[in-house]
């Protein structure tokens, strides 16, 4: 068979025909490419997806494990003063992680996206750098940082700014500072690409028609950036939600997050039915704020 | 109908512009009148656009003055000039409809919205874009986003509109058109508009005034037949229109009557100001150029039918003279063709011959190849 009619037969079959029956010349070649993938997914995101989503409706077993059963009880136990409390600091977090991620995010993007080529790939290596240490040990570093007799209170003692050491370990604040610290990439990418996609000759537009650099900047360049704020909002807030070791290790005991509740359920308590109506609900969550921002036209290419 | 007035409405004066050692823009002088169609035209390259976004104020004078209604503007930035652009690519906000990408320059002026209204109510009338207010630009073709685009910088009511090779996105057809309605409506409004193109036709058709750049320099400027007519230069022979550009040297010099000796012949013409020996390009447009069976007094130039070129309304005769230089000739379409391959001599009126001075660097290379042949007149 020729490659002309191999694609002519593809591209009709895609069309029109969805039904016909696909010679095996071509069969399995795809099965080749595509199974291994479909396989992959299958068992690795599909399978537990759906495992965790059904256990969601069981009942823990007196010694951990999972009675079979079916009830909601699960995700009405979640309305618990405890635990809405416990959304609710979550959300206040992740808000503030992401509104300082944004508010530290846009400058420093806006002038990458207006920096020189070379300068223009020194400050985004500078940006990806961390990514090559595992988060994890950086986090650590932050505790020599932050902790009663570490970096920080040790310079601040020592210019005598302040005669005791100051709890910055342990707090909410360090939390927050590790998140920031953590995610920020994540909000500067997407803003740096929606920022350089931006045609310069719309600021001039806007220039040559009375605007200053200020009023063009609220005019055209922030409402055109737009999906990209939205975009990295939602890289930043949402893992916020999830990252349980980063409040862990800088928030200690007093700082629980909804990852650390899940992750206690799982772990700590063998809870999985709850722990698992809890990730389901962190999941929907999910999905809401990304059709969200879908509507305010991001697309979910700017985000994956 | 608008006049133009014989005021300077904007003056450049002795402008320079340098990127590093890249000199774009030489020793600029330029005085655009009041209710003036000025077209700089020039190909890519030559410096044009460069001007345009000085007056603009998109870019800084490297020396010299931009005046704007007897005002320096060179230390204002562009939102302070009272100028509006018109961009190439026609810079509409993609975010605004119709109606808001219009009124932005209005609304940056705190008119009240009343006012706002109106007035581009009546700029959608004049571009002929009513009833297209809530469209997006993404919705709209490139002839409707340029009519916005002239719309949205008219609104302002501008002293001067620069315009950027507005037409230059569009084809054949709607820009022929929309050179006629740009003319009209620069005629009806009465405002100054300096026009960027490297169509040299475009600029024939719409110009009072065509200012030719080349490397940074301002050839030759001058009402179109003028410049078209009567070029100044060999660059501006060759850019507007089509020439037959001969190399040739001054044989005598007797009052207004100049005998001119080219490598392979020789021809009597009407010029003034040129000296004996001076290297010199005589420039004939195609549709002077004439030929004959035998020779014309004046005249001493053969060369042989090479090709006819169809063209539509005209067609081209191809005369290669023996040197290998190719002249063209442009004849009605219907007139009857030369057979091909037939010698025949060239000549035409002593009126439609345009002298040019060389450079010495082209006049080199010719004095060197003058000798081997023989010439007479």
């Amino acid at each position: 068979m020729t490659s002309t009619t191999t694609a002519t037969t593809v591209l009709s079959s895609k069309a029109s025909t969805p039904k016909k029956q696909m010679p095996l010349t071509q069969f399995v070649p795809l099965l080749l490419m595509v199974g291994p993938v479909v396989l992959w997914l299958l068992i690795f995101v599909a399978a537990p997806l759906m495992y965790i989503f059904v256990i969601s409706f069981m009942k823990k077993g007196i010694y951990g494990g999972v009675v079979i059963s079916f009830n909601f009880q699960n995700y009405l136990r979640i309305f618990d003063p405890l635990y809405l409390r416990i959304f609710l600091v979550s959300i206040i977090i992740a808000t503030a992680t992401t509104l300082l991620c944004l508010i530290l995010g846009y400058p420093f993007a806006y002038i990458i996206a207006r920096a020189s080529d070379r300068n223009k790939n020194i400050l985004l290596s500078l940006i990806m750098l961390p990514f090559w240490t595992n988060s994890l040990i950086r986090t650590y570093g932050w505790i020599i940082l932050l902790r009663t007799n570490g970096t920080f209170n040790t310079l601040l003692a020592s210019a005598n700014l302040i005669s005791h050491p100051l709890q910055m370990l342990y707090t909410n604040g360090a939390v927050m500072v590790g998140m920031v610290y953590t995610l920020f990439p994540f909000m500067v990418l997407p803003l740096y690409s929606s920022i350089e996609k931006l045609d310069h000759c719309l600021l001039e537009a806007a220039n040559d028609l009375g605007a200053n650099q200020r009023r063009a900047f609220l005019r055209v360049t922030l409402p055109l950036t737009v999906p990209g704020i939205f975009a990295g909002c939602i890289q930043v807030f949402i893992p916020t939600l999830g990252y349980f070791f980063i409040s862990d290790l800088l928030g200690g005991g007093n700082s629980i997050l909804v990852g650390n509740l899940i992750r206690n359920q799982f772990l700590a308590a063998r809870d999985w039915p709850f722990g698992a109506a809890l990730s389901i609900l962190l999941i929907v969550f999910t999905i809401v704020l990304m059709r969200v921002n879908k509507h305010f036209g991001g697309s979910l290419e700017n985000i994956t | 109908m608008a006049q133009v007035s014989g005021k300077a409405m904007v003056e450049l004066i002795n402008v320079d512009k340098s990127y590093g050692d890249n000199k774009v823009v030489k020793n600029l002088n330029l005085q655009i009148q009041e209710g003036e169609f000025l077209t700089m035209l020039g190909p890519s390259g030559c410096g044009k656009t460069t001007t345009l976004r000085m007056i603009a104020g998109f870019e800084d004078v490297t020396a010299g003055e931009i005046v704007i209604e007897g005002e320096n503007v060179v230390n204002k930035p562009p939102y302070q000039r009272n100028v509006n652009t018109v961009f190439q690519n026609y810079a509409l906000f993609p975010h605004m409809n119709v109606y808001d990408n219009i009124a932005f320059g209005l609304t940056e002026k705190k008119v009240n919205k009343e006012e706002i209204r109106q007035r581009v109510g009546e700029m959608l009338l004049l571009v002929q874009m009513n009833g297209y207010e809530k469209r997006m630009p993404s919705q709209m073709s490139g002839g409707q986003k340029q009519r916005v685009a002239i719309a949205r910088a008219l609104v302002n009511r501008p002293k001067v509109l620069l315009l950027d090779e507005p037409l230059g996105a569009l084809d054949l057809k709607l820009r022929k058109q929309m050179q006629v309605e740009l003319k009209h409506l620069q005629r009806q409004l009465g405002i100054t508009f300096v026009y960027v193109t490297h169509d040299q036709e475009e600029s024939l058709t719409m110009s009072d005034r065509i200012a030719v750049m080349h490397n940074g320099l301002l050839e030759q400027i001058g009402p179109p037949d003028k410049i078209y007519n009567q070029p100044a230069t060999k660059f501006v022979a060759d850019f507007i229109g089509e020439s037959n550009i001969l190399e040739a040297s001054v044989g005598s010099v007797a009052g207004d009557k100049l005998t001119v000796i080219f490598e392979t012949g020789g021809a009597e013409v009407n010029a003034t100001g040129f000296k004996q020996d001076e290297m010199v390009y005589i420039s004939v447009r195609p549709e002077k150029l004439k030929c004959s069976a035998e020779s014309v007094p004046g005249f001493n130039l053969r060369g042989t039918v090479k090709e006819h070129i169809y063209v539509g309304s005209i067609s081209k005769t191809i005369i290669e003279l023996p040197n290998g230089q190719d002249l063209k000739m442009s004849l009605l379409t219907g007139t009857p063709l030369l057979p091909q391959g037939e010698t025949v001599w060239v000549y035409w009126e002593k009126a439609d011959t345009v002298v040019l001075h060389t450079q010495e660097e082209t006049l080199y290379n010719f004095i060197e190849q003058v000798p081997k042949i023989g010439v007479s007149v």
